[in-house]
């Protein structure tokens, strides 16, 4: 395999300048590569070998039981003219803009409360109570829940004199309603991890401004929000990559639909190899999602210097 | 249900069912152990017919000494991609229920063994069966792929009292007709089985269709995914000359471009506007006519005979069965569909699973699965054990039988692309029903579909 190489490469530098007085300096090599090599051979198995194979049978026929077929670039010809995979990006990135909208600035709002309101634990906990259910459990759950005619919620709503409201099967609805469950589900994590950027903040700066006369809100957008940009910048990469691979909730709830208002993306995919055995066509899907998503990691890698700090 | 509870509505049925399968698969991974005796592993998607299979199981047991029969039932979302999942890692069953949108999927992907080149369904006859249902299962190569094990036709399934109260008969749902213009004697009647939330009648003057109580039909979503089998079916089969391919089995034209066809489906879905039937967002996507029905918010339910049993067993019920109307045809209709034993190509033993397969389509197995009173068996003797069954039970399965003895029944579309027709048709036909796109926007779905057979 290709760890024959690196060990050579690292050796090289250190062992050309003579040896002090003859004492040779221990070579780590060795030892490096014995405790990179459980995740070298991870990667390489778990992921690096997948895409790659991914990336050929996007170029072929397959249907998983029978000899993949070279068929040249015929899928990525049908994925530009398909209307259902631009109707699924539609969907998609609908999706992700009210699910990270939302979610970004609901964690905000949580993890400022949490650090400047309260010091309790068992807060801090509940916030992140809904991320210990399982997707499929929330999804499933909320799918009761807002049913048009047995859901409490739509009972409630019936209760209160309004009309019903069919969450989960009208066109309008659906979409908003599965960024919201998920918004339910991921808001503590996200809130979670901007608390812990917000711990890195000195209190000092806290003190400076209050010394100074400045409100809760100014502090707020003068030293929290300009301090958490790396921070946040991370959290949005995290959750933008995760959030255009929503699967699980609507593969509970709807399946893709009311008509195909709910395919996103990667039902789209999942349906297209497991539903109708087409694994090459869905390989090509899977490759343009995966150029969508690096497309958008490196706008926002630079648009949010992510790589920067400014309080040094 | 022998068969084809649409995919989606069943989906909560299956991640629940899945419980008792984990359950059971570690169980029977326990007796696995515990004899020397070959193991022929066999799957089914209905827990209703469990029994009488395992019965079955234990007849052939005893004629086969060293074969044991290992049954494993999940629900109908798991069970198909438990099988796929089986097929990719070579641990598919050896012998499993297999379904007519499955199974020419299954022929291209090589994963069934042919029954005429096996010993023991070698001389499979298809004038065992009830006349049709072995010709379903001959692939266009000419192979057998299935050993018929049951039949379904499709009715209306209703409560006595329900009616009553209506001041109808059961004598009155007899001899219902339908047209696509005014919907006949039998819109009269659903009109008249709707009831509003103020007690109004669907019939009476001042019916509020926005605050339905009852609907005097119930609905199973649009029917993309099943070809209308317990949606628009009896209808659009009651037409003078529409079927849904040019030839069946292996059709390769459709017609969901005819213009009689379309004007069918357009009064079908218009009877959710009129509130006489409930729209596609009033329940949602988990719901089906029999929810509907055991929910008292449906007076008739169109649904398969697979669910005579479930209807049955709905409380304080007096349950009764009319026949699908009469059409402009002048006869009624019914979609007749039935489900085989198949073999895969990684079966330890070929030969044994034949067996099995030849064991379940005879006469002792047909004979139990009759008596279990579940579904119809595909042999004539089988059929009859069923329906003495029912009519023990105080059920007269009349309104289902008729349309064999009537031949008033038409075969379930088996064609090629299954999965890829099933992908266009049901968001197309949602769409429909939903109000968002005419009927005529099926013309060019229907284009779609007909491509599919032109790349081959």
């Amino acid at each position: 395999m290709a760890i024959s190489q690196p060990v050579q490469r690292p050796s090289g530098p250190v062992t050309a300048p003579a040896p002090p007085r003859g004492r040779r300096r221990k070579d780590d090599t060795a030892l490096a590569l014995l405790f990179i090599a459980p995740a070298f051979l991870g990667f390489a198995v778990f992921l690096a070998w997948p895409t790659l194979r991914g990336i050929w049978l996007s170029f072929t026929e397959f249907n998983l039981l029978t000899p993949a077929r070279f068929v040249g670039a015929d899928n990525y010809l049908r994925m530009v003219q398909d209307p259902v995979f631009w109707n699924a990006m539609v969907v998609t990135l609908q999706y992700v803009v009210i699910n990270i909208g939302l979610q970004t600035v609901l964690a905000l709002l949580i993890a400022v409360l949490m650090q400047r309101l309260t010091q309790s634990s068992l807060v801090r906990g509940l916030v992140l109570t809904p991320y210990l259910v399982s997707n499929v459990v929330a999804a499933l759950v909320f799918f009761w829940i807002l049913d048009t005619q047995l859901g409490v919620g739509n009972q409630i709503i019936a209760g209160l004199g309004l009309e019903r409201i069919p969450f989960l099967a009208d066109e309008a609805w659906v979409i908003p309603t599965i960024a919201v469950i998920n918004v339910w589900r991921h808001v503590g994590y996200t809130a979670l991890l901007i608390f812990a950027g917000l711990q890195a903040i000195p209190p000092t700066m806290y003190e400076a401004a209050k010394v100074d006369g400045a409100s809760e809100i100014k502090m707020f957008f003068r030293i929290t929000l300009p301090l958490l940009r790396p921070i946040m910048a991370l959290v949005l990469i995290m959750t933008i990559i995760g959030s255009f691979q929503v699967f699980d909730t609507v593969a509970v709830t709807t399946q893709g639909g009311p008509v195909n208002a709910s395919r996103v993306l990667q039902y789209y995919i999942y349906d297209m190899a497991f539903g109708r055995f087409q694994f090459g066509y869905a390989s090509a899907l899977s490759v343009g999602l995966l150029v969508v998503l690096m497309v958008v990691t490196v706008i926002q890698y630079r648009l949010t210097r992510a790589g920067s700090s400014d309080l040094a | 249900m022998s068969a084809r509870p649409t995919p989606r509505r069943r989906r909560l049925a299956a991640a629940l069912a899945t419980l008792p399968v984990l359950v059971a698969a570690s169980g029977c991974g326990g007796d696995q152990g515990a004899g020397d005796a070959q193991v022929i592993d066999y799957w089914l998607w209905d827990s209703s017919q469990q029994p009488g299979y395992e019965q079955c199981a234990q007849a052939f047991e005893a004629e086969n000494p060293g074969l044991d029969v290992r049954i494993t039932q999940s629900g109908w979302d798991d069970y198909w991609s438990r099988l796929t999942a089986g097929f990719i890692a070579d641990q598919a069953p050896d012998v499993f229920t297999n379904h007519l949108t499955k199974y020419p999927q299954f022929v291209d992907l090589q994963v069934l063994l042919p029954l005429d080149e096996l010993e023991a369904t070698a001389d499979l006859d298809p004038a065992d069966y009830q006349p049709g249902l072995a010709e379903l299962w001959q692939g266009q190569d000419g192979h057998q792929y299935g050993s018929p094990k049951d039949w379904d036709t499709v009715g209306l399934f209703y409560d006595r009292a329900v009616l009553e109260e209506a001041g109808l008969s059961p004598d009155d749902l007899a001899d219902l007709e339908w047209n696509p213009r005014d919907g006949g004697t039998f819109e009269q009647v659903i009109a008249h089985l709707s009831v509003d939330a103020n007690g109004v009648r669907g019939d009476e003057p001042g019916f509020d269709k926005e605050n339905v109580e009852v609907f005097g039909l119930g609905a199973s979503g649009s029917g993309g995914d099943n070809f209308g089998q317990t949606q628009w079916s009896p209808f659009t089969g009651s037409l003078p000359t529409w079927t849904a391919t040019e030839t069946n089995p292996w059709g390769s034209e459709f017609n969901f471009d005819d213009p009689a066809f379309q004007e069918t489906l357009e009064w079908y879905y218009g009877l959710a506007e009129k509130g006489y039937m409930p729209r596609y967002d009033t329940f949602g996507p988990s719901s089906d006519s029999y929810q509907q029905f055991a929910a008292g918010r449906a007076a008739l339910a169109l649904n398969g005979s697979w669910m005579i049993s479930s209807f049955a067993s709905v409380e304080g019920v007096e349950l009764g069965v009319a026949p699908t109307p009469i059409g402009p045809s002048g006869q009624r209709a019914s979609m007749y569909n039935g489900l085989a034993d198949s073999v895969t190509r990684f079966a330890d033993d070929p030969e044994a699973a034949a067996r099995w397969v030849e064991f379940l389509g005879g006469t002792t197995c047909q004979d139990i699965i009759g008596e279990s009173g579940v579904v119809f068996p595909a042999t004539p003797s089988g059929t009859e054990k069923s329906i003495q069954a029912r009519s023990e039970a105080g059920i007269d399965v009349s309104a289902f039988t008729d349309h064999i003895e009537d031949e008033t029944t038409f075969l379930f579309p088996v064609t090629e692309h299954g999965a890829d027709i099933t992908a266009l048709l049901q968001p197309a036909m949602d769409a429909v029903y939903i109000g968002s796109e005419p009927a005529s926007s099926l013309t060019e779905v229907n284009e779609q579909v007909n491509r599919l057979f032109d790349y081959g």
